[in-house]
């Protein structure tokens, strides 16, 4: 309860000081519309702006469930195999070099305006965080676990499932959290390079129509959506920490 | 019977020379000595774990078989995996192994280091001590003839680990155990034979004749272990 009353109380302050800003400054609306101005449009272009909302939450959604699983898959690959990792290893981190926005457009020129080259690039925006994340935790298991399995006669299969796996769980959640962040701004992104649909769409519209009241809301939806997305995924890497201390059942 | 005869060094640095130590079928053998001299160097070796060096001798059991796969091997940290209960943890090696875990064994063998009411909670609800008895519970579970033990009582408190010793000498009878332990009491209590590893290389310490686990307080156990402490300090000194 004490946590919602501040939490409350900091969007309070935040929309007094916009409030305030529009007030004191008396800047025209098509630069900074005021709050009560945002929550009016929100209102009135609700069924326009859920329209649009419900493209971007597939992307993401799509996007953050395909990129976690190849993000999980590709770290018990490269911790089965060293040979895959001194391969990969490298190739992964440069193509961490070379800028998302760089990319939308050549992933719009492949696959088209429609929904996957959002999908893609959302995938390739999270995958490496997933990856990295989970890999330094499969590689971080207790030696002292490992000594054991290896004194049971564990085969690599049974040490990988049974031992490195479920201790790495919690560092597979941190990788999930990040992404969680991360997964509506390739989605956007793409959105932005080439679409017609979605909320990064439907900002840039709005934009360019001087709408700017429009554009908040989308973007104060874009926001919401995320932070529910961060927040139910936190759940998920939270029980799966528990899971792997043990306390989540005691 | 087991025996290990070579030098290993680690880094370009011997940590120890030429020795030539043996295990006792059936008896308990502590190995003591300061840290950092390769006890547990020396425990690694012959349970076959990685150890970072270069070790340049022979292991021989025996009956000329090798060791692997008839180890059990118990560490300071007791190693249970946090995400299984009690019973998860005693019944792991089966199932590292791909084969289906004896249920009922197991479950005796958690009422015999007197576990029973807790065999479904997680390691974190359970005590140091009982999270050892856990352990012990695992290596039992595992049935091999040679047991290795690494320090596996000297984080727990004076009563428990007191406890422990005779629970663990009990349960593992039979079996050839080599202990590895800088606890001088430790030694004089469970040694059926005790060798000394330190900066000048390994010996033997005559362990005298009475059956361990010794009685803590007995005056010929205080006396061996005022005798091993004797022996240690000196070596140091000279």
């Amino acid at each position: 309860m004490n946590r919602t009353l501040w939490i409350a109380a900091s969007a309070a302050f935040a929309i007094g000081l916009w409030q305030s800003i529009v007030t004191l400054t008396g800047v025209p609306h098509f630069i900074l519309p005021a709050p009560l101005t945002v929550l009016n449009t929100l209102i009135s272009s609700r069924e326009l702006i859920a329209q649009h909302a419900l493209v971007t939450m597939t992307e993401v959604v799509l996007g953050l469930i395909a990129g976690s699983a190849l993000g999980f898959a590709t770290a018990l690959h490269l911790m089965s195999s060293p040979a895959a990792r001194r391969l990969l290893m490298p190739v992964m981190v440069f193509s961490q070099a070379v800028p998302v926005f760089a990319l939308a457009p050549v992933l719009t020129l492949w696959l088209g305006y429609g929904i996957w080259s959002k999908i893609v690039m959302t995938i390739l925006i999270i995958y490496f965080p997933v990856t990295s994340n989970f890999l330094d935790g499969l590689r971080r298991t207790e030696p002292g676990y490992l000594d054991l399995a290896r004194t049971m006669q564990a085969s690599p299969r049974q040490m990988l499932w049974r031992i490195r796996v479920p201790a790495a769980l919690p560092a597979f959640g941190s990788g999930l959290k990040l992404a969680a962040v991360y997964a509506p701004i390739g989605a956007v992104i793409g959105e932005w390079v080439g679409a017609s649909n979605g909320l990064g769409y439907l900002m840039l519209l709005a934009n360019g129509r001087m709408k700017i009241d429009l554009m908040f809301a989308a973007l104060f939806v874009l926001a919401v959506f995320t932070i529910a997305v961060h927040a139910l995924v936190s759940m998920l890497a939270d029980w799966m920490t528990r899971r792997a201390t043990g306390s989540a059942v005691n | 019977m087991v025996r290990v005869t070579g030098s290993f060094s680690y880094d370009g640095q011997r940590l120890f020379e030429g020795i030539d130590f043996t295990l006792e079928p059936g008896a308990w053998t502590c190995l003591l000595g300061p840290s950092g001299v390769g006890k547990s160097t020396l425990l690694r070796l012959l349970a076959g774990l990685e150890t970072h060096g270069t070790f340049d001798g022979r292991i021989e059991a025996g009956d000329g078989d090798a060791l692997t796969g008839r180890v059990a091997y118990m560490a300071q940290s007791d190693l249970l995996m946090p995400w299984l209960d009690v019973t998860g943890n005693v019944t792991l090696g089966a199932r590292l192994r791909g084969q289906l875990p004896d249920m009922a064994r197991a479950r005796d063998l958690i009422a015999a280091v007197g576990l029973e009411p807790h065999r479904h909670k997680y390691p974190r609800a359970l005590s140091g001590g009982m999270r050892q008895r856990a352990a012990l519970a695992r290596t039992l579970m595992e049935d091999k003839p040679f047991v290795f033990l690494d320090e596996p009582f000297s984080a727990l408190d004076a009563r428990t680990r007191a406890e422990m010793q005779e629970l663990a000498f009990g349960l593992l009878a039979g079996r050839t155990v080599l202990l590895v332990t800088h606890d001088p009491a430790e030694a004089a209590r469970l040694g059926e034979r005790i060798a000394i590893l330190d900066e000048t290389g390994l010996r033997e310490f005559p362990a005298g004749k009475s059956k361990p686990p010794r009685p803590a307080d007995a005056r010929a156990t205080l006396d061996l272990q005022a005798r091993l402490l004797k022996d240690l300090r000196r070596a140091h000194a000279a």
